[in-house]
């Protein structure tokens, strides 16, 4: 009799569980922690377009880059930029999310899954392609947005041609594209408020805006706090929006820290730099993750 | 008292529902004008005041892209793509998922909390290394340099994870003590077991896949090699002018992923519930 497949002796064989690990572990060492670790190695190089050709052209530079980096001006407008769609899109994404999760919560609506799905669909299309159909949504001549606000006595704006107005625009779009995944955890959230809350602050007399003032904001809070985080964090990765819609113009004015990147890197071969760049995004996300950690009442799994 | 109550409620109705459709329509609204202009006579988009539908819709701009343009390679190489990067990622992170759920190995809980970690890691970090990795193994512009980084996944796993949590020690041990290997116990019990986290996972990898655009623009240099999303960024911009033709090249990109989703909504928005909210 054989025991084979019996996990329980602690043989020199080795256990059943790493085996179906192991592929999963070694393609995540291999395409993503690895090529992390070797990153920071990369930052700390000139690796460019003759090294790309033979890496032994390559020279260790120490901090230069990073130094480089913090003269460069546009990588301060892209840092700039980047906060900007983060810390305006953030918030007005999950303000449009919680709206959203209201109005599909509410007792008395028909058409509830209806309406789920018509509002999570953007969500799920494709970035490039509904970035292209905003393109011409926003044009200043014949675009659609111009023309509705025209019925309200809105002059044409220029909106992806005007540095004030491209980033406002993409904050716009993106909101459009991506309140759905949030609203989906809001309804969540809202279904875990105990009925009988409700119930009770009715039976003192409080109306429905009191309601959702003392009762709904506050048990909701946390989870609110932690959408709007998560998608900020998403949104510092801000790349597609602008290479599609503005190419980072006009006059840099939605140029991000992954543009930036992308130019530096792959435009330029510039690797050693747009290293030393994706890391200091890295330490950017860091940083709002650590505000997240902290300031979560639940704590992370 | 009960009539004014009565007559309360139904305004509240009324609003309710007005603001809904504000809202769906809002939503809808970019998505449909996309489908109407694809379906316009060239320069029939570009007029003011703007046409809300085609005078005579025409299909001349799914023709010129399936004909001269060649989007039908595209769509191939987005489809083809896609497909073997869900196969093979069902398979690797179903097994590790599992694994990190209901088997016992040493440094199991350490390796797991590292991986979870890891998913505080932005993916652009990767990116600059991956590309040379990619590049000395050959995989620059190849379909194996798009796929394979994206095989497995920590999201996946940890998917996987939460939801085979939940499979009964009992029944793994049953199949055991009945001679079953420990890959026979996997793919005859536990996978039938998390069949719903599966069809999620798939459904996940299958639109991340189709719509992943930063990746397969670096890897991908000929454009014969293209994913649609590269192609359209490309094809954007030479013909910026033709909005009608564009507009007809985002509906055949959205329209494959529009339609899985419509179909199989319940599994998807089961993974955004199952992985957000822990």
């Amino acid at each position: 009799m054989s025991d084979t497949g019996a996990p329980v002796g602690r043989a020199a064989r080795i256990a059943p569980g790493w085996w179906f690990v192991a592929p999963a572990l070694v393609l995540i060492i291999v395409f993503f922690l690895g090529p992390v670790i070797a990153a920071i190695g990369l930052s700390f190089t000139d690796f460019d377009l003759y090294a790309l050709a033979d890496p032994r052209a390559a020279r260790w530079v120490g901090l230069r880059n990073y130094s480089r980096v913090l003269h460069e001006p546009l990588f301060w407008q892209a840092l700039r930029n980047t906060l900007y769609f983060a810390l305006v899109g953030g918030p007005l994404t999950v303000g449009a999310s919680l709206g959203a999760a209201l109005l599909v919560n509410s007792r008395a609506l028909r058409w509830k899954s209806t309406a789920r799905t018509v509002f999570f669909a953007p969500f799920v299309t494709t970035l490039v392609a509904v970035a292209i159909v905003w393109r011409y949504l926003y044009h200043p001549r014949y675009g659609l947005l111009n023309w509705m606000l025209g019925h309200v006595g809105v002059h044409p704006i220029d909106w992806l041609g005007n540095p004030h107005w491209a980033m406002p625009a993409i904050i716009v779009m993106a909101t459009w594209k991506n309140f759905g995944y949030n609203m989906l955890i809001c309804i969540a959230g809202l279904q875990n408020i105990p009925r009988e809350l409700h119930e009770a602050a009715a039976l003192d007399g409080a109306t429905a805006f009191q309601r959702f003032r003392h009762v709904t904001i506050p048990m909701l809070a946390p989870t609110l706090f932690f959408v709007v985080i998560v998608t900020m964090i998403g949104y510092l990765q801000l790349f597609t929006e602008p290479y599609v819609m503005t190419q980072g113009g006009p006059l840099r004015a939605t140029t991000s820290l992954v543009l930036y990147m992308y130019e530096e890197g792959f435009r330029w071969w510039r690797l050693g730099v747009a290293a030393a760049i994706a890391f200091l995004l890295f330490a950017l996300i860091v940083v709002f993750t650590l505000i997240q950690r902290r300031l979560s009442p639940r704590a992370a799994t | 008292m009960s009539a004014s109550r009565a007559q309360r409620d139904r305004w509240a109705s009324v609003a309710l529902h007005a603001t809904l459709i504000v809202f769906g329509a809002l939503s809808l609204i970019p998505l449909l004008w996309m489908v109407s202009a694809s379906f316009m006579a060239t320069g029939e988009a570009s007029s003011f005041p703007p046409a809300l539908v085609p005078h005579s819709p025409t299909l001349e701009h799914y023709r010129d892209l399936f004909g001269r343009l060649a989007l039908g390679r595209y769509a191939f190489n987005s489809a083809l793509v896609a497909v073997i990067t869900t196969t093979a990622a069902l398979a690797i992170n179903s097994a590790a998922g599992y694994s990190f759920a209901k088997l016992r190995f040493r440094g199991r809980d350490r390796t797991f909390r590292v991986l979870t970690a890891g998913l505080a890691i932005p993916v652009q970090v990767a990116m600059l290394p991956l590309f040379l990795l990619v590049k000395s193994l050959g995989l620059v512009n190849n379909y194996g340099g798009v796929i394979v980084p994206g095989l497995a996944s920590i999201f996946g796993i940890f998917l996987v994870r939460q939801y085979a949590l939940a499979i009964p020690d009992d029944l793994l041990d049953a199949a055991r003590i009945d001679g079953a290997s420990e890959f026979r116990v996997f793919r005859s019990v536990v996978l039938p077991t998390i069949r719903p986290v599966l069809a999620t996972l798939a459904l996940w990898t299958f639109l991340a896949t189709w719509n992943d655009f930063m990746w397969p623009l670096i890897v991908l240099s000929d454009d014969r090699k293209y994913t649609l999303p590269v192609a359209l960024a490309g094809l954007v911009g030479e013909h910026a002018q033709d909005v009608e033709l564009m507009m007809a090249g985002a509906v055949i990109t959205v329209l494959p992923v529009l339609t899985l989703f419509l179909f199989l909504q319940r599994y998807y928005v089961e993974g955004v519930t199952e992985g957000s909210v822990k």
